[in-house]
């Protein structure tokens, strides 16, 4: 057997030190063993984004990425874009555009989205965008949908993600 | 998931040392594909050495006007870089074809380069393959069919190589470094994928111990003009039935140059020069272009669920060097 390793990482602000086995997902190291149940198991195979994290700011799915690799990594979850008791603009969205319906792969379509917004701030292109080397992204529903595709939705409340992020991204 | 040690390396010498001495170790740099083969039970190491501190997370102009890509360089990154959208435009179409941009962000070039086939069987241990299971034999042939391949093909492996940037960098003559125990080598990407034969457990001629470093691409103003067009089973988040890298250069209304690759249709990125040399010189018209794509793929060897995409194919590199020709009007 493997010995365990010891790790720590920042999540949603606050730090935590814990001892992991190598084989630890960094989505079962924040469920299992820090109880931090934002992030949702889906597929667990990397193909749903149930589990999206940003990780040291970039969104990634934590299914695939494991722990131990990962030592002193900033994460931040879907519930810790909130400021307190004052949510993100893109939690009140899906409040309003009613952009849910079970609501398991919502956390993961938040900071996802949350993601996707740092990532046209940066000017990075996705294979929708008209102009390939454009300065300015412009998130039209073709660009968030395209950006979105790594997070599925059984339920199939697209048109009103879709909605809720198109009023933040405006 | 089976238990395993994990080291980081403190160097890519280290790096290659850990993994030449142990048998049943794997490099692991994002590790978006090996971890689900862990999940999976496809792959075993009992040692991951981590790369990613130890590759190059940069890219870099060389002296004679080409781009050194470092092997840490994220996928998201490398899409995303100015001198890759301006001059090498398909390369950036084809990473942003591919996966999602939670795993882009995460996955390495050298990684890519490095991903296993998706066939399906592949992926399922209860099922014969001989990519998996060498002499086991191919449940892909006479089974789901549809994504197999159809050019350079054996009766062992019918298998694709996934990556959409393979394909991008086969059209555009890269060079792979890798290290090993030995020193370093130089190879071309098109040489670096192995076509199946006898022996489809083997995708690369990389030896077990040798660790992607970088990936060159040469100056190559055709490639400007450039694109990556993929048909697929949905329109985003899913792996190519057919894909084409193409560059084109017209002048007078006639081909001067012409880059072309194929991908979703063999054991590796298919540089399609058959079509090239009957590009070259030719008239820049869609009779050409299909003439060309004929060329390419009177070798097709398809089978009876996927004789499809050698008509795919053709309309494919078709299209595509037509929106190219289009684009510069």
């Amino acid at each position: 057997m493997t010995a365990g390793v010891e790790i720590t990482l920042r999540v949603d602000g606050r730090d935590h030190s814990l001892v992991v086995d190598t084989r630890t997902t960094l989505l079962d190291a924040l469920r299992e063993r820090l109880g931090i149940t934002s992030p949702k198991k889906g597929c667990d195979h990397g193909q749903c984004g149930a589990c999206t994290v940003l990780l040291d700011g970039l969104r990634a799915v934590s299914c695939l990425a494991l722990a131990v690799a990962h030592d002193g990594a900033e994460i931040t979850t879907a519930a810790g874009l909130a400021h307190d008791e004052e949510l993100h603009p893109l939690q009140q969205a899906f409040i309003d555009h009613d952009g849910f319906q079970c609501g398991y792969c919502t956390p993961g379509q938040i900071v996802s989205a949350a993601g996707m917004l740092g990532e046209a701030e940066a000017g990075w292109p996705s294979v929708v965008s008209e102009e390939l080397d454009a300065d300015v992204v412009v998130l039209d529903d073709d660009e968030i949908r395209e950006r979105m595709s790594g997070n599925l939705c059984r339920c199939a409340a697209y048109a009103n993600i879709v909605a809720a992020i198109r009023e933040v991204a405006r | 998931m089976r238990p395993f040690r994990y080291e980081r390396a403190a160097s890519a010498a280290d790096a290659i040392a850990l993994v030449h001495h142990e048998p049943n170790a794997a490099f692991v740099a994002g590790g978006t594909n090996l971890v689900d083969h862990m999940k999976l039970g496809i792959a075993t190491p009992e040692l991951l050495v981590d790369v990613r501190r130890v590759t190059s997370p940069v890219l870099e102009e060389l002296p004679d006007g080409g781009v050194r890509i470092g092997a840490g360089v994220t996928n998201s990154e490398l899409a995303a870089d100015r001198t890759i959208r301006r001059r090498y435009p398909g390369l950036s179409q084809a990473l942003l074809s591919g996966a999602s941009y939670q795993l882009r962000n995460v996955a390495t070039v050298g990684g890519n380069l490095l991903q296993r086939t998706r066939c399906v069987y592949f992926q399922d241990l209860t099922t014969p393959c001989n990519k998996r299971a060498p002499g086991s034999g191919c449940s892909a042939r006479g089974g789901l069919e549809r994504d197999a391949a159809i050019l350079g093909v054996s009766q062992a492996c019918v298998a694709t190589h996934p990556s959409d940037m393979a394909v991008a960098l086969a059209a555009f003559d890269a060079v792979v470094h890798a290290q090993g125990p030995g020193g370093e080598r130089a190879i071309p990407l098109t040489d670096l994928y192995r076509l199946p034969g006898g022996h489809p457990e083997r995708g690369t001629v990389l030896e077990r111990s040798e660790l992607i470093t970088a990936v060159d691409l040469p100056p190559l103003p055709v490639a400007a003009r450039s694109r990556y067009r993929k048909v697929r089973d949905r329109t985003s988040y899913a792996f190519a039935l057919v894909s084409v890298a193409a560059a084109l250069d017209v002048a007078d209304g006639v081909v001067r140059d012409v880059r072309l690759a194929l991908g979703g249709v063999a054991h590796r990125p298919w540089r399609a020069r058959a079509a090239e040399r009957a590009l070259r010189g030719a008239p820049a018209t869609e009779a050409s272009f299909r003439a060309a794509a004929d060329a390419e793929l009177a070798g097709a060897q398809p089978l009876p669920g996927n004789a499809f995409k050698v008509t795919l194919a053709r309309n494919a590199v078709s299209r595509t060097l037509l929106d190219l020709l289009e684009a510069r009007r």
